[in-house]
């Protein structure tokens, strides 16, 4: 037998601040499915980058060797000339031109620049065939749903002589009828040669197309298994997941729980664009007075749409389902409402959502209550500075002043901002998606401590959160979601990483089954 | 976003900018014009050109003559300026202004002129046209969500073919007389007989005590928020340079006819937009809207609302505008207001707006007029052709923006 088509040993990558990974290693044999399973941050990602070239060689440690010969990718287009494409989750089509254009992009079929349409055609044609796309190669990609887009990806891949596909979560955006099609035409790429390389979190697709799995946890391989000689074991692979330390210090509280304060009934959202797609489908759950309720769920599992649909509607279209507070039904069809019914809702992306980076800490901090500080429209500046005063002591926010620029601060200050602010708009029930993400361990203990003092003070807390230890170290309850749709509440004695990443990985197609 | 918490040990303090630094007067000076650089550059560039035509025109460009003609022939494109700024910050773009003065200034002629409408009526009307046009525009930016970029340069068409309509391709004059001084008038000559206007002696007396209170107040109150302050022996020399400026200016305008009106106009516009866009809720939000609108809505900022508002200031402005033209001119023309948007959007770049939004002062937008109108002046005293005019003025736009960009780099932000 021949050896693998890739291998890739001991790579270590690390960002300022982070180590992405360490010491992992990934053996791909010739005409094989590898799946690769990990946690949100487990590395899959970094790692991929890694191969494609996005993260060019010299700024990462470890060798890559593909087709036994040691690569040394610069960019993205040394790793296709070697025959290695990725397909990342967000497709990268250009919207407005054809199938056959971006089927060819970057790699026309052009004699001095000029494009040769004849056998541009041709070509996509006979791509299109392979991939099992029935559509006229002239068409928008636009106006094609994103299963068939998604096949386009993959023609284009097949396009640039294609040795080794990486499929980035493929079937996240699909629905059922796409995603068993995919997977059907990654068996008859594979039964062609092509190996291929999948990231996925849906236990029910490994098991159907992978003959050997990789398992990812913070940066570091766990174990690769051989499901043709070992067969899958969802145990195992949940087992390899999970499992983080939970050595982080959380503050001991003695929870007060009052009554509930907020309730969610039968929320259902609409994808913005695709208005047939579910994206949170008839949740409900509610949030007492000084309980802090986690919401977990992997990437695509509608937490941070629900959350955000229930903020004034700031996410896809409403279809149905009510919101109550403390017993009564409310309107929350816009922000300014539902700031004004006492609810705050802490972005995850604090950057492009949160936060005006070009402004001061002061002026971030007033934003979402700028009333409370003025008087009949006009701002008293020394209370808004010393209210930010108070906040910079209060939160230990590290800048120089409230004057400076919110952009100039380090991850973990910036949350601290993006808290302060909400928390200086008084709310009842505070939505926390990712409060920790992407800052360092010390400014992590701090957020946890402001979260608990919040509760301690009767307020009603949800944090969504991929990080397993968090919310069990953190919540008094966890719910749990997958594919927009309520999977599991636990509470926090019966709950621990297996059980529950067991119910975030539950698929709607595995269910029907066991129906 | 990878998150190793378990291999990395506590970091002891997060990466933040360093909080002691340097104590060098240098950089303490770097430090306290960091962030307003473009706005002190612009300032420092100001008073450069100033003295350059000084020296080059033999003393002409500070002649008390001069002086007010400088105000008089720039005062409409500081108006809309003050306006576009407010619009930039925003996150917009309105192509719009220059016809639309043109067409209110139109419509003022006509109600004057042809129906003999009193003039103080005319100049009601004349403004409320000018916010039912910014309120029209606004209209499809906000609330329909067409770029700013097309439904002014629709307006543009629109306004022109407006002005030509109802003039019919001729110029209508003359204006009553109260209605020119709107543009040529002083301030009435009070008190006993000396060899300056005392009014304006007044005025700029008043002016200088209240810059002078306002610089010690602000300085008082840095202090007490533990800002790091300029150096003392700095503090005074700015005080100076204020009142040396302040005094200045009054001694070359009551040395002339004294404090025209339009400049009165001028400076309770700065003064009160300057206070809305630092101190209302209503400038904060159109900060943050500019800044990252995203943001703002999930702050609760009524994003639609404030850039209806921020078009229909502008309507009025261009109509304000329109009237201190047509009052210069003596005339209704269909030439009016040709390239006055292009010289406000000029005049709010080089006075530190960002093309993105969300940055900029309504004082910028006025020093960054009065660096191209002084340009204009300059150089046609000294006999600069309008041809090699225009090739300045272009090259000073881009210069001032590129420098901005420059220094974002270097900041790294």
């Amino acid at each position: 037998m021949a050896g693998p088509v890739l291998e890739m040993r001991s790579i270590s990558k690390s960002f300022p601040g982070v180590k992405a990974l360490s010491d992992v290693n990934l053996s791909v044999a010739p005409g094989e499915v590898h799946a690769i399973c990990g946690e949100n941050g487990a590395g899959k990602s970094t790692l991929m980058k890694v191969l494609s070239g996005v993260h060019p060689h010299g700024s990462y440690e470890g060798e890559i060797r593909f087709e036994g010969e040691p690569c040394e990718f610069r960019d993205i287009r040394a790793s296709e000339r070697r025959g290695i494409v990725i397909i990342h989750q967000e497709l990268a089509l250009v919207p407005y031109l054809s199938i056959a254009e971006n089927i060819f992009l970057g790699n026309e079929h052009a004699r001095r620049g000029i494009i040769s349409w004849h056998r541009t055609v041709t070509h996509a044609t006979a791509l299109l065939k392979r991939v099992g796309l029935h559509e006229n190669p002239h068409t928008r990609v636009a106006d094609i749903g994103v299963g068939k887009q998604q096949l386009v990806e993959i023609a284009k891949a097949l396009a640039k002589e294609v040795k080794l596909l990486i499929l980035d979560e493929p079937t996240a955006a699909l629905n059922d009828e796409d995603s068993r099609k995919l997977l059907d035409l990654i068996l008859e790429l594979k039964a062609q040669g092509i190996s291929c390389i999948i990231i996925s979190h849906k236990l029910n697709e490994i098991a159907r197309v992978a003959d050997s799995v990789t398992i990812l946890r913070d940066g570091r391989t766990i174990e690769t298994i051989d499901v043709r000689a070992d067969g899958i074991s969802e145990d195992r692979i949940i087992r390899g997941m999970v499992g983080r330390d939970l050595e982080h210090r959380y503050p001991d509280r003695t929870p007060e729980i009052g009554e509930v304060a907020l309730a969610v009934e039968d929320w259902t959202v609409h994808h913005p664009i695709d208005h047939q797609r579910k994206v949170v489908d008839r949740v409900s759950l509610h949030v007492r007075h000084g309980e802090i309720v986690g919401i977990a769920g992997l990437m695509g599992a509608g937490r941070t749409e629900l959350a955000m649909s229930v903020f004034g509607r700031s996410y896809g279209r409403w279809a149905g389902g009510r919101v109550l507070l403390d017993g009564k039904e409310i309107r929350t069809r816009s922000v300014p409402e539902a700031i004004g019914h006492g609810l705050a809702y802490v972005t995850e992306d604090r950057k492009q959502l949160g936060l005006n980076l070009a402004d001061s800490v002061s002026r971030n901090i007033s934003l979402g209550a700028l009333g409370k500080v003025a008087r009949r429209g006009w701002i008293d500046e020394h209370e808004e500075t010393r209210v930010a005063e108070g906040f910079r002591r209060s939160m230990n926010i590290k800048a120089p002043s409230v004057f400076a620029q919110t952009g100039k601060l380090s991850g973990g200050n910036q949350q601290k901002v993006v808290l302060s602010k909400w928390i200086f708009s008084g709310p009842e029930v505070l939505i926390l998606d990712e409060p920790t993400r992407g800052i360092d361990v010390g400014a992590k203990a701090e957020i946890y401590t402001v979260i608990a003092g919040l509760a301690a003070q009767g307020r009603a807390v949800l944090v969504i959160s991929s990080e397993l230890p968090e919310l069990l170290g953190m919540c008094d309850r966890i719910y749990t979601m997958a594919e927009g749709r309520l999977t599991g509440e636990l509470d926090r004695a019966d709950a621990t990483q297996e059980s529950l990443m067991r119910l975030m990985t539950v698929s709607a197609a595995t269910e029907n089954e066991q129906v | 976003m990878a998150q190793t918490e378990t291999t990395q040990p506590p970091a002891s303090a997060a990466p933040g900018p360093d909080q002691g630094g340097s104590r060098g007067v240098g950089a303490l000076l770097a430090r306290a014009l960091q962030g307003n650089i473009r706005q002190y550059g612009m300032l420092l560039a100001l008073a450069l050109i100033v003295v350059l035509f000084q020296i080059w025109t033999d003393g002409t460009l500070l002649m008390p003559l001069n002086v007010t003609n400088l105000i008089q022939q720039n005062s409409y494109i500081l108006i809309l300026a003050i306006g576009m700024m407010i619009v930039i910050i925003s996150g917009h773009i309105d192509l719009s202004v220059g016809s639309l003065a043109a067409f209110v200034g139109a419509a003022a002629a006509v109600m004057m002129v042809r129906h003999d409408v009193p003039w103080p009526l005319a100049l009601v009307v004349a403004l409320l046209i000018g916010a039912a046009a910014g309120a029209w525009q606004g209209f499809w930016i906000a609330y329909v969500g067409i770029p700013s970029f097309i439904v002014t340069l629709a307006g543009m068409l629109l306004f022109r073919g407006g002005t030509q309509i109802l003039l019919q391709g001729q110029s209508v004059a003359p204006f009553p007389k109260g209605f020119q001084k709107i543009s040529s008038g002083f301030l009435p000559e009070v008190g006993p007989h000396t060899n300056y206007h005392n009014l304006t002696l007044l005025l700029g007396l008043g002016v200088l005590v209240v810059a002078v209170l306002q610089e010690v107040r602000g300085r008082r109150q840095a202090a007490g928020y533990g800002i790091e302050l300029l150096p003392t022996g700095f503090f005074l020399a700015k005080l100076g340079a204020i009142a040396a400026a302040v005094l200045v200016f009054t001694l070359l305008l009551a040395s002339y006819h004294g404090f025209p009106v339009v400049l009165l106009i001028l400076g309770a516009l700065l003064v009160g937009f300057g206070y809305l866009m630092r101190n209302s809720i209503l400038g904060r939000h159109t900060y943050a809207i500019g800044g990252n609108e995203p943001a703002a809505k999930l702050s609760g900022v009524k994003s639609k609302r404030v850039v209806f508002l921020a078009f229909v200031n502008m309507g009025v402005l261009a109509a304000l505008a329109g009237m201190v033209f047509a009052a210069r001119l003596n005339a209704g023309t269909p030439q009016a207001g040709i390239n006055f948007e292009l010289e406000a959007i000029a005049a709010a770049f080089i006075g530190g707006a960002s093309a993105s939004g969300g940055v900029g002062t309504v004082l910028g937008a006025v020093i960054g007029g009065l660096v191209l109108g002084v340009l204009n002046n300059g150089m046609s005293l000294v006999g600069v052709g309008t041809d090699y005019q225009q090739v300045i003025k272009g090259l000073v736009l881009l210069a001032a923006v590129g420098f901005d960009v420059y220094n974002k780099r270097k900041a790294g932000s």
